[in-house]
């Protein structure tokens, strides 16, 4: 029986080719029609055949599928290939389900750019290479899709080209992205090299008769995926070029830069989770890669005031999370989060660019405030979003993040620091993301007189998007509860014939938890991270809503209490001396030092070198004859010498 | 290496020769030179200026027409002796060849080469 | 192996013959038709001709004159990378010469007979053979590079590659002449047949000669050291004439290597690690010179000085995989490279322009097709997927990989990730950067439209479904004769 994998990315593909050669010659509704429609007729075949997997019995749910030789050449052999098995099921339908909401929500917001068509050319190329990516059935094919989300987010980020930070903006990310690949490419020789193959199952199978267990020749190889994936995914050393890349269109932000194509690494590292599994030292660096990540760039995210950096910090915070799952061994766990967060995560965007649509481009918070009453379901959306992330429980971030809490404390691969700082990462999370709330949605309308006349809902068209993110990110966890909650964790089972039983998979974790032991230890963690989550929401709501209704009555009354009552800046002043200030410092330092110095200036260096070494050599190349001739005379006198006298 | 030993032997008396027969020359002959006798030859005219003046390029357009006739004549001397085993294929062959040539100089001539203006 | 398939068959020379016969008759009839659009098609005509020809004979392999022609698929394969070099440069220069009043029939015809000598080049294994081709090609090439009579800048680069060449001839033929003393013979059947013989008995000569053959071939692929004629001559050349330059020499110098070195002298050890430090050197050079150049034929200069080391890579690889892969790599370089010529042809073509980068601000927005093809074409000689170039690349080092050259790879990929600053530079200047004036409009000719087609389209159906043509590389090298 045929499934017709294929189909997947080939909507997409065709819309793509329609819009891209027809460039300029559609109206608006057509381009908005094909290329919706694309998406929407790759996620219902996708829905299709995610019911025709769950109809198979979970053993067999593996379908592969070739499509056409790509590269014959005896032993090396090349199929254009496509492997549809519960995880890459489940990424084609966040891929192609969130991708087609942000689709339509661009049919709003893109409504009166110039470059329309174009926007919509590269969104359907960057859903195809996004579902090449995880459909391939062979690491070949996958870098090709990865090359080719790398692209589309080049275009992306300089969609707006005229805008000189926009062009750098795009430069940087597709520079930082390269050295990534640069890495993938080199630990696909060694896979290559040793297995005789691309193809991940025959791959995997191989994998434990080549490779020694933990032996250096496979960590390099994981390292080296390690290196790309930090690349794609926004890790450190490599994460630079993300908040950059919030200079293009929002839904651009929150489909690649957030939902989607950020998580090609953690993706890739699921995957491959047989090879890193025979790698423990690389786990471990990509566990503490990942906690670190998730610690680092949370406290930056306190500081800014971009609307969107603070989300795109954020997003690096969270697939931090995402690497730590995957370096305890929590594939399952990674992946879901994953989803929740593509779910909630583009939800913000989205939310973010409605509020910036209203406000005609403004994205600083000092400028905003007070949007509640003027957009109420971007608001509501945007709640359910912030109290998500925050890991509240009842909502799919709750779910996902305790997952990789708990794993990370559990696992044989964890430890508790790991856990610790999780949770500290966690209750950052909550505070910033409420402070942003707070700021943007609370509070006084400080944009200025023009911009508050403009205020507005968004369109139904960006509305709807959000309702129906915001059903997702509230309902998205409950396929992934605990058994400690007394649910089935579906989601890890469903996932199990592809990761398979890692660690106390699903039985064995029902009588661990059933018999109260772990369980005890799991319920009180829960409650110990919802606590403080709440008490860092509250402290939030404390500094960010309560102090200026403050502030508001003492400047009515008094202006002689100020020094202690001054409303929100003296309580942020003495917050700042007690709390932030040491983490200010912190994160100026690695904003300031660590990326903008050592990263940056590490990059730049590299390139300068080469500027040099090219700049010495050009005299040579004077134009004279004689001086050429000289130098050919030169290379055979040497080569002539080397041979004879070797 | 011993073999070559014997080319460079060769070789040293070859040049020795050389030096030695004119450092001969120079001590037994006379040397009286004049005006007249220094002058460049020029099959017995009388020589306009120097030696080494610019040649007009079209001497060199002539020279290699002539060249390709040259050629031409150096492959005809041998199939001409030995047309007699070599038969109708190399006569055909052989006027390929000259008609090849023939386009050359049809070319050269409609370009005007032929004519020295 | 029978040397005395000595039939004299025309057939095994046919493409050869039709296209020699047709470049003649171009250049007589160019004194009597004045209208020179026919002679131009007319040449086009002799080289389909030609392929019509050689085509049949794929999978039939013939040897022929005593042994000085081989009629194998190897030959074949690079008679249609040379056909095809010689049509696209036919289609895409018309327009140039005219804008340029250089015009004449002489032009096609000088290519056709380079195009024969690149043919004979490919389908020998007798190293005579080969320098009768190699002078064959060579001496219409001096001239095409000064076709722009008036223009001091071709001129230069007319004497310059003329006395390169002539140089570099003089080392070939002296390569030629120790191998013939080593072995008493110039036929690399017999060469390698007796391989052990010769190599007990006068190593030192035989190598040597190898050598020298080596570096006479290496002048004409622009590999470092013998690449400094490359720029100047690039640049100072008729743009068409630097896209086939670019391109079908580089083929043949390429083919006549593959043929010698992975074949006659195969079993030629240490020759290697000269190729390494070739390979190594052509890359890097050919890169970072790169880097630093305003004009955009300079920067594609330097930029196929690069791509030769690629190829190099390849050849030090050595082995059936390695060779096809050369084999591929040249067909798909043949096709992005010339493609981007045919934009710059295109933009060069107006008279104010001298082809520097900063002249492709606002192309974007004035042509977005010609753009667009332009970055297709960057991207694949930058070597991103799904182009043409990513997969001859691919192909290629992992060959080396396989043959356990992997610091090689290493050093190539590298390279190639220096070399996407400058592609890409092209691509940002002609889509990103703000023109300081108008775009100075073109005028697209259905000829030089078909060309974009025909390389784009090439560009992308090697690199997305290579595998056929890959089978076919790999065919021509199976039947090596």
């Amino acid at each position: 029986m045929s499934y017709y994998l294929l189909l997947i990315p080939l909507f997409p593909l065709l819309g793509f080719l329609i819009n891209g050669l027809l460039l300029g010659k559609l109206n608006k509704k057509i381009v908005s029609i094909v290329a919706c429609g694309a998406v929407g007729l790759s996620f219902l075949w996708g829905l299709k055949l995610f019911f025709n997997l769950l109809a198979l019995p979970a053993d067999s749910r593996i379908i592969e599928e070739i499509a056409f030789t790509w590269i014959p050449s005896g032993e090396f052999n090349v199929n254009v290939g496509f492997l549809f098995d519960p995880l890459s099921a489940v990424m084609v339908l966040v891929v192609s389900g969130v991708g087609f909401l942000i689709h339509l929500y661009s049919i709003g917001y893109m409504h009166d750019d110039s470059g329309y068509g174009r926007y919509f050319t590269y969104l359907n190329l960057f859903i195809f290479s996004m579902l090449t990516l995880v459909l391939a059935n062979n690491y070949l094919l996958m870098f090709v899709g990865w090359e080719g989300v790398g692209l589309c987010s080049y275009l992306l980020i300089g969609f707006w080209f005229e805008k000189q930070t926009a062009a750098d903006a795009g430069k940087k990310a597709f520079i930082v992205n390269r050295i990534g690949d640069f890495g993938f490419l080199l630990g696909l020789f060694i896979i290559f090299w040793s297995t005789g193959s691309l193809n991940f199952i025959t791959v995997f199978d191989k994998a434990p008769q080549v490779f020694a267990m933990g032996a250096g020749l496979i960590t390099a190889a994981t390292l080296l995926l390690f290196l790309g994936a930090t690349g794609k995914s926004a890790q450190i050393p490599l994460y630079v070029w993300l908040p950059d890349a919030m200079e293009g269109p929002t839904p651009v932000s929150a489909l690649i830069h957030a939902a989607t194509m950020v998580t090609a690494g953690v993706y890739m590292i699921a995957r491959s989770h047989v090879l890193f599994l025979m790698a423990p030292t690389t786990l471990m660096v990509v566990a503490i890669v990942g906690v670190a990540t998730a610690l680092f760039a949370a406290t930056i995210a306190l500081t800014q005031n971009d609307i969107k950096r603070v989300l795109a910090y954020s997003t690096i915070s969270q697939l931090g999370y995402m690497f730590v799952a995957c370096g305890v061994a929590a594939f399952s766990a990674g992946i879901f989060h994953l989803m929740t967060h593509a779910f909630f995560k583009a939800l913000l965007f989205l939310g973010a660019g409605s509020v910036i649509h209203s406000l005609s481009g403004q994205q600083d918070m000092r400028f905003m405030g007070g949007l509640k009453r003027h957009m109420p379901t971007t608001f509501w959306t945007f709640l359910v979003a912030t109290l998500a992330i925050a890991g509240i429980p009842g909502l799919s971030g709750f779910f996902s993040k305790d997952e990789i809490l708990w794993k990370s404390f559990s696992s044989d691969y964890g430890s508790i620091w790991i856990w610790a700082i999780g949770l500290f990462t966690a209750m950052l999370t909550a505070f910033y993301m409420f402070r942003l709330l707070f700021l943007t949605f609370y509070g006084g309308e400080r944009m200025d007189h023009h911009a508050k006349e403009h205020l507005h809902e968004s369109p139904k068209i960006m509305t709807v998007p959000l309702t129906i993110l915001g059903v997702l990110a509230i309902v998205g966890g409950y396929i992934g509860i605990p058994h400690i909650l007394g649910g089935g964790n579906n989601f890890e089972k469903f996932l199990e014939p592809v990761m398979g039983n890692v660690q106390h998979g699903g039985e064995e974790a029902m009588v661990m938890a059933s018999s109260g032991q772990n369980g005890g230890t799991e319920l009180m963690l829960m409650g110990i991270s919802v606590v403080l989550i709440l008490a860092s929401i509250y402290l939030a709501y404390v500094l960010y809503v309560k102090n200026i209704a403050l502030a508001g009555k003492i400047r009515q009354s008094l202006s002689g209490l100020h020094k202690i009552l001054y409303g929100k800046y003296y309580v942020d002043e003495l917050y700042g001396a007690v709390i932030i200030r040491p983490l200010i410092g912190l994160s100026l330092f690695l904003w300031k030092i660590v990326d903008v110095i050592l990263i940056d200036g590490l990059l730049n260096g590299l390139a300068t070198i080469i500027g040099d070494i090219s700049k010495i050599m050009r005299p040579v190349q004077s134009g004279l004859l004689r001086r050429y001739t000289t130098v050919f005379l030169l290379g055979v006198v040497l080569i002539l010498g080397y041979f004879v006298f070797r | 290496m011993s073999e070559y030993l014997a080319v460079l032997v060769f070789l040293g008396v070859g040049i020795g020769m050389v030096l030695f027969t004119f450092f001969l020359a120079r001590l037994i002959r006379p040397a009286h030179p004049y005006k007249a006798k220094n002058q460049s030859y020029e099959s017995a005219e009388k020589p306009i200026g120097d030696a080494w003046v610019q040649f007009n390029n079209r001497f060199y357009i002539f020279a290699l027409m002539f060249v390709v006739f040259d050629v031409e004549a150096v492959f005809l001397f041998p199939w001409a002796v030995a047309f007699g085993q070599l038969g109708l294929y190399a006569l055909i062959e052989m006027v390929i060849f000259i008609a090849v040539l023939l386009f050359g100089l049809l070319y050269a001539w409609k370009k005007g080469v032929l004519k020295w203006v | 192996m029978d040397l005395k398939l000595a039939t004299i068959d025309l057939g095994l020379i046919a493409p050869e013959i039709i296209i020699a016969a047709v470049a003649m008759l171009i250049l007589l009839l160019g004194n009597v038709v004045r209208r020179r659009t026919i002679l131009a098609y007319f040449g086009l005509f002799g080289l389909v001709a030609a392929l019509l020809t050689a085509l049949p004979r794929w999978g039939n392999p013939a040897s022929g004159f005593y042994g000085m022609v081989q009629a194998d698929n190897f030959a074949i394969f690079f008679k249609i990378i040379f056909i095809i070099a010689a049509g696209l440069t036919i289609l895409m220069a018309r327009r140039y010469l005219i804008s340029h009043e250089i015009e004449s029939p002489e032009f096609y015809a000088l290519l056709l007979f380079s195009a024969v000598g690149m043919m004979v080049m490919a389908a020998t294994s007798d190293l005579v053979v080969i320098f009768l081709g190699l002078e064959i090609m060579s001496v219409p090439l001096y001239v095409m590079a000064a076709f722009a009579r008036h223009d001091v800048s071709s001129n230069e680069a007319g004497i310059k590659y003329f006395i390169m060449g002539a140089f570099a001839s003089g080392i070939l033929i002296y390569g030629i002449a120790l191998v013939y003393g080593a072995t008493g013979t110039t036929d690399l059947r017999r060469i390698l047949a007796d391989w052990g013989f010769f190599e007990m008995h006068s190593q030192l000569f035989l190598y040597s000669g190898a050598i020298l053959v080596l570096i006479g071939f290496g002048f004409k692929v622009a590999a470092v050291p013998f690449h400094m004629w490359v720029p100047d001559v690039y640049q100072g050349a008729p743009t068409p004439v630097t896209a086939f330059f670019s391109v079908a020499p580089k083929a043949a110098g390429f083919a006549a290597l593959l043929r010698i070195f992975t074949y006659g002298f195969a079993d030629m050890s240490q020759l290697w690690a000269i190729l390494w430090i070739l390979a190594v050197l052509t890359m890097t050079v050919g890169n970072i010179l790169a880097i630093f150049q305003d004009n955009i034929k300079r920067m594609l200069a330097y930029s196929s000085i690069a791509h030769a080391g690629y190829i190099l890579v390849a050849l030090t690889a050595g082995g059936d995989g390695a060779v096809s892969s050369a084999a591929y790599y040249l067909l798909a370089y043949t096709f992005f490279n010339l493609g981007a010529f045919a934009v710059i042809t295109l933009i060069d073509t107006r008279n104010s322009s001298t082809a520097q980068i900063d002249e492709m601000q606002g192309l974007s927005g004035r042509h977005p097709f010609l753009a667009a093809v332009l970055a297709l074409f960057m991207f694949a000689l930058a070597g991103f997927p799904p182009t043409a170039g990513f997969m001859g690349k691919f192909y290629i080092f992992s060959e080396a990989i396989k043959n356990g050259y992997i610091g090689l790879a290493i050093i190539g990929v590298m390279n190639s990730f220096v070399s996407v600053y400058y592609y890409l530079r092209v691509v940002v200047v002609s889509f990103f950067a703000r023109p300081n004036k108008e775009f100075e409009a073109v005028s697209y000719t259905p000829a030089i439209f078909i060309v974009l087609v025909i390389t784009a389209a090439g560009t992308l159906i090697l690199g997305i479904l290579p595998g056929y043509w890959l089978s076919l590389a790999r065919a021509g090298i199976f039947q090596f004769l």
